[in-house]
């Protein structure tokens, strides 16, 4: 279930980027109008077409399935079967109702928590570890930065049974904390690599201009740095949310019943016997709102990320 | 400024308080006394018990049931894991003729018939007795089926009519190529759908009844494989060229669940699998041919039947807190009692099947199921696992090999064969290729004491 979310955001941004080509490409040409200048911009704009035209048909491309998830989701079950598939359908909030009766709400409740408290710890500890990595460098930060990746070399599944026979022991299992600690443990190495490319993009001149002003480090951090990197704390934070509300290996091998998430309760609508496609798509499309509602409060933050750059 | 460093420093520290403090109160919390936490497979029949579960807790005001319901790869994982590890997860897990009595040898389930002979009206006697007998180690129950089912063939009684064919009650399988080849009209309907797809449990299931009614067989006496004897070279090659020649397009992704779709829309002639794909067919909610399909026994080549057997039952794991509580819960599941509930409450069409003899004589059950109840039942009672073909062999099982490696072994070769059916390799180099998988495994019995 990972892709409806992120695929969703590719394509708006996508088709965000488009129309700003195609002005630039226009008003850059429209300096000039010697001959050789228009066939180039003729040229340009043709090429504006063309690239506008791959954009879009690829953003239907990465889109259709989402659609036709969503679409599904109102559908009865025969009418989910049909052969050849049809877009025409009198549309129904049966599946809906059946997925929110069957106790989903909960594991959505669960999967909110982890997700937020992780991507909490993984900021509050990430944050300073970047800081110190970038701007504040400390002997073998190469190393240190190296180590933060290492733990992601290892597949996941090559971990489960020590963890599965540590967190037995423990007396953790079927415990949301567990699943926060793991997404925690996850998520930080990436965190940190993200944050600290952000953070190099802020010039060490500037907190020293600051401590001149007699600004302390904390203050310096908090007023100076932080404002400017926001964007991109934002931008970190949402991959920490996507990642830990999709994780499915942790928590469909690690809870039981009181600490189930979103996406192993979606596996429950399917079914050996019997027909369950409209339903679980209807349980698809609930557990793929909340990410793309992140990505969209996230969004302003995002676009002024792009253009963070240009304080250089 | 020193201040807000310390507010920041003390959030870090609460938080940290907060992460270990409820870690320890989630630990109290799981071992609540009372909770019967059920691990089952999400099929049709499981989510109707979840929605009558109200009746057994309204009986039982001392017993809260929990559910964790999972497709059947994942269920089956992780009821593995929880049982082998010892975890005390779950007091009652759904478990299936090839788990059970590995797992009572391994220990790893209670002995239940101490249980059923104390519980007034329980009646083990009334199981179907192949059933009964496949759920049984060293003439015990270790778990109690909830349904079951074998292998018939299913074909379409109007294209049968037009084509000016009859099928007979027990048809062999070159009596189905003849009508396959007669009935296949690519664009409207194939002749037949068979599983093509790759998996112990989706390809191998149909394909080893027919090496098994053909004379093959896994390994000899001695634990010598033999998928490379003739006679399942003969059964896998007919197999793949009846699907190749006469069964759906994309064989080779096709499995229970897309047959199913296939058959019921209308776009097959013939389908053999199992018993409980009467929950898609005959459904007028999800077929368009719910009332054009007949059926008959599974087709046969040199035995005189042959069926599979399966069934789904359920288990209490010997790491369970709530052993008493949790045989409540199964007492009251596969009872007598809660078969007329389901009718009663849901439809009588909807009650699991399989199960109890008793089922079969209900006249309501009867009167939703006449076109196909004496033949499972029938299919039921003739499957014979522990004979399932011509010459003796050391494993049991008809449909499977009841050994633990059988997951992994029959994972590779039914890959294999799903190759052979693609097109991609040839029927020779496929079995030559599993008989060697089929070697390693057998040596390791061969060299036991």
């Amino acid at each position: 279930m990972t892709d409806p979310a992120l695929s969703g955001d590719t394509t708006s941004a996508t088709v965000r980027d488009t129309p700003v080509a195609g002005s630039a490409a226009q008003s850059r040409s429209s300096a000039d109008e010697t001959r050789p200048r228009q066939r180039a911009r003729r040229k340009h704009r043709g090429a504006a077409v063309i690239w506008a035209v791959l954009a879009w048909l690829a953003a239907l491309v990465f889109f259709f399935p989402v659609l036709w998830m969503v679409l599904t989701a109102f559908k009865y079950e025969r009418a989910a079967y049909t052969d050849p598939p049809t877009l025409w359908f009198s549309p129904t909030l049966e599946q809906f109702q059946a997925v929110l009766a069957s106790g989903v709400g909960t594991t959505l409740l669960n999967s909110a928590f982890a997700t937020l408290v992780s991507t909490t710890c993984v900021l509050v500890l990430g944050i300073p570890a970047a800081f110190a990595l970038s701007l504040r460098p400390v002997k073998k930060t190469k190393d240190v930065l190296f180590f933060f990746l290492s733990t992601k070399m290892l597949p996941i599944v090559a971990v489960i049974v020590p963890l599965y026979v540590i967190v037995n022991r423990i007396g953790l299992l079927d415990n949301i904390w567990t699943l926060i600690i793991l997404y925690t443990g996850m998520n930080l190495p990436i965190a940190i690599w993200m944050m600290r490319s952000f953070f190099l993009e802020v010039p060490a001149e500037l907190l020293e201009a600051a401590s001149m002003d007699g600004a302390s480090l904390w203050t310096a951090v908090r007023r100076v740095i932080l404002p400017l990197v926001s964007p991109g704390i934002a931008a970190t934070a949402l991959i920490c949310v996507i990642f830990s509300w999709n994780e499915f290996f942790f928590a469909v091998n690690l809870t039981a019943v009181r600490a189930q998430t979103a996406p192993v309760s979606l596996v429950g609508f399917i079914t050996g016997e019997g027909l369950f496609w409209a339903r679980l798509s209807a349980a698809s499309t609930l557990a793929a709102l909340p990410v793309v509602i992140a990505g969209w409060v996230a969004q302003n933050k995002l676009v002024r990320g792009l253009s963070f750059g240009a304080i250089k | 400024m020193r201040k807000s460093l310390r507010i920041y420093a003390s959030l870090v520290a609460v938080a940290c308080l907060a992460l270990s403090g409820c870690a320890g109160a989630g630990a109290l919390g799981s071992s609540a006394a009372k909770t019967v936490t059920i691990a089952m497979v999400s099929n049709p029949q499981m989510q109707d018990a979840i929605k009558l579960a109200s009746h057994f807790e309204e009986r039982h005001p001392g017993i809260d049931l929990k559910f964790v319901s999972l497709s059947e790869n994942e269920a089956r994982a992780k009821i593995t894991v929880s049982t082998a590890m010892q975890s005390g997860q779950f007091d009652v897990v759904m478990v299936s003729n090839y788990e059970t009595r590995m797992w009572a040898e391994n220990g790893w389930l209670r002995d239940l018939s101490g249980y059923a002979a104390n519980t007034p009206g329980y009646d083990v006697g009334d199981f179907v007795p192949s059933i009964r007998e496949s759920l049984s180690y060293r003439g015990d129950m270790y778990s109690m089926p909830f349904y079951g089912e074998s292998s018939f063939l299913m074909y379409r009684k109007d294209l049968f009519r037009k084509a000016g064919i009859t099928m007979p009650e027990h048809p062999t399988w070159q009596q189905i190529t003849s009508y396959a080849k007669k009935l296949h009209e690519p664009g409207n309907h194939v002749g037949i759908c068979l599983r093509g797809k790759p998996g112990w449990g989706e390809v191998l299931a149909p394909l080893d009844t027919v090496i098994n009614t053909f004379g093959g067989r896994w390994y000899d006496e001695n634990w010598n494989a033999r998928l490379d004897s003739p006679a399942v070279k003969r059964a896998v090659g007919f197999y793949v060229n009846l699907v190749r020649k006469y069964g759906e397009p994309s064989a080779a992704t096709t499995g229970f669940a897309e047959c199913g779709t296939q058959f019921s829309q209308g776009n097959a002639a013939m389908w053999y699998d199992a018993t409980s794909a009467v929950s898609i067919v005959e459904n007028p909610k999800s077929s368009r041919v719910a009332d054009e399909v007949g059926y008959v026994a599974a087709p046969t080549v040199k035995t005189e039947h042959s069926n599979w057997l399966y069934t789904w039952s359920l288990g209490i794991p010997t790491a369970s807190d709530n052993p008493d509580a949790a045989w409540e819960f199964i007492s009251w599941v596969t009872s007598k009692d809660y078969i007329k509930l389901v009718g009663r409450k849901l439809g009588w069409s909807r009650v699991p099947p399989g199960s109890r003899m008793s089922t079969y004589e209900i006249p309501q059950y009867r009167k939703v199921s006449e076109d196909y109840a004496a033949l499972t039942l029938q299919a039921l009672r003739r499957a014979d696992p522990e004979n399932p073909t011509v010459k003796p062999v050391p494993y049991s099982g008809a449909q499977f090999l009841q050994i633990p490696e059988f997951q992994d072994l029959g994972t590779r070769v039914s890959q294999q064969i799903s190759a052979a059916i693609a097109g991609k390799k040839s029927v020779a180099a496929a079995l030559e290729q599993a008989q060697q998988y089929a070697e390693a495994v057998g040596k390791t019995y061969q060299e036991q004491p």
